[in-house]
């Protein structure tokens, strides 16, 4: 151990030796920083974009942006935020925690690791390329619906390509998550003593496989149909635009619980912590997000309930949307119970769980409220959707990145973060988030349309609270990269057990984690969780 | 590093990933580039797709040469064999979108089209009426002939179920260490995959000459083309790997009970067999 350490510090130094650690990588740790560092970046390359959307919005008419630009703005926000910032996050955490979880050296897959992320940067940057090329970038939506999407300029095929890459590096990361799950656990950490941030990633990643080739196939057609005269999606050769929504969100909703499982494996991770009580109900926790995983495969059309559908289709996915909220229920209330008389402390992860698990649970209400199918001919492409998955995914999966980041950190960096930074950070971003979004509940039911740089006068005071929200929140941020930035580079030194209710296998090695951990397996005589 | 120490097994940092990203990438570019007219399309697709020849090939080489070596124990044995299978479950649900759109056209769209639908019928094309094969409602559909079942796809039905019987032998003589079955059958099991491929290409000459069916015939051509193309590239890629695995066969990569090399391609090939059932049916019979 020691011998390799010498050898490897050789190995690493200079010019050369910088490459060879960051671009032919083979370790975990390596990979899952590599993984965060490009999502941050991406997260603040997506909010920017976010940032001129709000400032458009800020007023009614046309002010900052011209309205060609600000559709292309909308579908590459969401696009950046979902392919580049929040799944290759969980990626990241994943990386870097789950063999460390599991007691396991490495990813079982190494190499590929390596590869699912280096492909990620040139994706993502052919993917933000398409802006700068002639006709623009997407502007009909991140969901890429034909005729529409069959419309845009040059960069049409880059885009179609840049999202075939990232579904290549998404299919060979779940792969490896679940290979070195099934494959790589240390003696005694039988499936059921797994931490559940294990177990929602190896349901993501089965997800993951199941839907990214899909969502391949999709956009495979969309090129054939532009390009070589097949006509999958238009009514002349007897296809049909809507089949690319069944496709699109075939994969598109349980992309949806690709983003947000994660998130729940790390609350149930942080709340025991900090609730200084084992998890509640964890065996109902795995089969609930697996019920949640199942379901996800059948509810795709809720998302598509004024496309036009027989009645029978229509009452299908209803009812199937609704059972959803079941499983999502059984998680919440253990979260909840695993807080109940537990000896809390709320440090910075523990304020974005809880904040979390409160916010998640306002988007999955309205979650419900769209699931309704006559409801939604009403809500359907207005600002109440928009607000909708808003609250799931940045107050549900963003949050529960930052909370992980958070948490994690000490363990990562081997320095305690600055507390008192990151509670303001905190406060900061839980009440500008608000600003934010719950206004656009308003405007969404008062009838305003989503995807549109300009409105009736009659919406310009919600918005213009949310535009000042959306800045708030967007430069809170900075707190965040400020708190990461001050951690990396130095502070108190923290211990292996950084959290004092912390259990688990990770609070096991040094803080921070060696470059190697568990040459040799451990054995794990008690559950983790 | 690369050594196993206490039981674990960690390979060694490696450049071909890098060199497979900015190959693909360079590749892609050029795709998109070409599609749109670009002079430079055609060569960065050729040079990105030589790049990524170079990097499948080198890679592979480093992978054979270390599990000849023996530095592959049986724990990174299991996580190629996990690896493999979900690799083919994924491919598994890219051919399963081609699928549902032929279901979807087929049950839904088209006789939505044809009046199932009042409105839809009234609103695009009153009073048509489509049957399958159909090249679609629009004026500019050219008259075409089906392909059907007989004799090109159901022969070679029968040579990839055949190929499937020859691959097993070979796995059963490369387990009793048979060499000269083993090799044999490999190199027939190769040649079956052959001429599929063959067959098919004339299949294709066929419809696009004679038949006048094309890509661009509806949604009869679009899935007709798309699913065999598809299965056709997986074809190709298939007997590929058979080709490598005959050759190490040669070279005696492979001991009676450590050759998963064999078994993961013997997989995939089976998979691809599945694949063109599924095919010969709901393509060529329903």
């Amino acid at each position: 151990m020691t011998a390799t350490t010498e050898h490897e510090s050789e190995e690493y130094s200079g010019l050369r030796g910088f490459a060879a650690r960051w671009l032919f990588t083979t370790n975990h740790k390596d990979i899952g920083t590599l993984y965060l560092l490009w999502s941050l970046l991406m997260f603040f390359v997506g909010g920017a974009m976010a940032m001129l959307i709000r400032a458009e919005l800020f007023q009614p008419g046309m002010q900052v942006v011209d309205p060609y630009f600000y559709n292309q703005m909308i579908t590459m926000h969401a696009l950046v935020m979902i392919f580049g910032a929040v799944m290759p996050a969980f990626v990241g955490l994943a990386n870097w925690m789950v063999p460390l979880m599991i007691g396991a050296p490495d990813m079982a897959l190494p190499r590929m690791n390596n590869w699912s992320f280096w492909l990620l940067p040139f994706a993502s940057l052919m993917l933000l390329s398409t802006v700068f090329l002639p006709g623009g970038g997407p502007s009909g939506g991140w969901t890429l619906y034909p005729p529409l999407s069959l419309q845009m300029g040059d960069a049409f095929p880059f885009l179609i390509f840049s999202i075939h890459i990232l579904g290549i590096s998404s299919i060979m990361g779940a792969i490896n998550v679940i290979a070195t799950v099934l494959n790589m656990r240390a003696p005694g950490m039988s499936l059921m003593r797994m931490p559940l941030f294990v177990w929602t990633w190896l349901i993501t990643a089965y997800l993951l496989i199941a839907v990214m080739p899909v969502l391949a196939g999709g956009i495979t057609m969309l090129l054939t149909d532009q390009y070589f005269g097949t006509t999958f999606f238009s009514a002349a050769g007897g296809g049909d635009p809507v089949l690319f929504q069944h496709i699109f969100w075939f994969f598109g909703h349980p992309e949806v619980y690709i983003m947000i499982l994660p998130a729940f494996g790390i609350l149930s991770e942080i709340i025991p912590t900090f609730a200084r009580k084992p998890l509640f109900g964890y065996s109902s926790m795995v089969y609930a997000t697996a019920s949640i995983a199942f379901l996800s495969f059948i509810v795709w059309a809720h998302h598509m309930f004024t496309a036009g559908m027989p009645l029978a289709g229509e009452l299908f996915f209803m009812y199937a949307t609704m059972l959803i909220a079941v499983p999502t229920g059984v998680k919440v209330f253990n979260w909840v119970a695993t807080m109940w008389r537990g000896a809390m402390t709320f440090e910075t992860p523990m304020l974005f769980a809880v904040g979390n698990v409160i916010l998640f649970t306002i988007g999955g209400f309205s979650g419900v409220m769209l699931a309704i199918a006559p409801a939604d001919f009403q809500y359907h492409d207005t600002y109440f959707v928009v607000a909708h998955f808003h609250y799931v995914l940045v107050s549900g999966a963003v949050f529960s990145i930052i909370a992980a980041v958070y948490y994690w950190l000490p363990k990562w960096t081997g320095h305690m973060y600055n507390e008192s930074v990151g509670k303001t950070h905190f406060w900061l971003s839980v009440i500008f988030l608000n600003v934010l979004f719950f206004p656009q509940h308003f405007l969404g039911l008062a009838g305003m349309n989503r995807r549109i740089p300009d409105y009736a006068v009659q919406f310009a005071d919600w918005n213009m609270v949310s535009s000042l929200g959306g800045f708030g929140f967007g430069v809170s941020q900075l707190l965040f990269l400020y708190v990461i930035i001050r951690c990396m580079r130095g502070g108190k030194r923290a211990e292996a057990r950084a959290w004092e209710g912390a259990k688990g296998l990770e609070w096991e090695v040094p803080s921070p984690a060696p470059h190697h951990t568990f040459d040799t397996p451990p054995r794990i005589e008690t559950a983790g969780h | 590093m690369s050594e196993a120490s206490g039981g674990y097994y960690v390979p060694h940092g490696s450049h071909w990933p890098i060199i497979g990203s900015i190959g693909l990438t360079t590749m892609l570019v050029g795709v998109s580039g070409y599609l749109q007219g670009a002079d430079w399309g055609m060569w960065a697709s050729l040079i990105g797709a030589l790049v990524l020849l170079y990097m499948v090939f080198g890679w592979f080489t480093d992978v054979i040469k270390e599990g000849v070596q023996g530095y592959y124990n049986n724990q990174v044995d299991a996580s190629f064999r996990w690896g493999m299978i979900w690799f083919i479950f994924s491919e598994v649900m890219f051919f399963g979108a081609f699928f549902g759109a032929l279901l979807y056209a087929r049950t839904l769209s088209i006789p939505w089209l044809s009046g199932a639908d009042v409105a839809t019928n009234q609103v695009l094309w009153d009073g048509v009426s489509l049957g399958w094969p159909t090249a679609g409602p629009s004026q500019r559909a050219e008259e075409f002939t089906p392909m059907g079942p007989w004799p090109l796809p159901t022969i070679n039905t029968l040579i990839l179920l055949t190929s499937g019987v020859t691959l097993t032998w070979a796995h059963h003589a490369l387990k009793e260490n048979r060499r000269l079955a083993l090799i044999g059958f490999m190199w027939a099991t190769v040649a079956l995959g052959t001429v599929f491929i063959g067959f098919q290409a004339y299949e294709y000459y066929e419809a696009w000459t004679h038949l006048n069916l094309k890509l661009s015939t509806g949604m009869y051509g679009s899935t007709f083309f798309m699913l065999t193309g598809f299965h056709g590239l997986h074809v190709v890629i298939g007997t590929i790997m058979l080709l490598v695995i005959a050759l190490r066969c040669m070279w005696g990569h492979f001991t009676p009970d450590g050759h998963f090399g064999f078994e993961g391609v013997a997989w995939y090939w089976h998979f691809v067999d599945v694949v063109w059932l599924g095919l010969y049916v709901f393509v060529y019979i329903l």
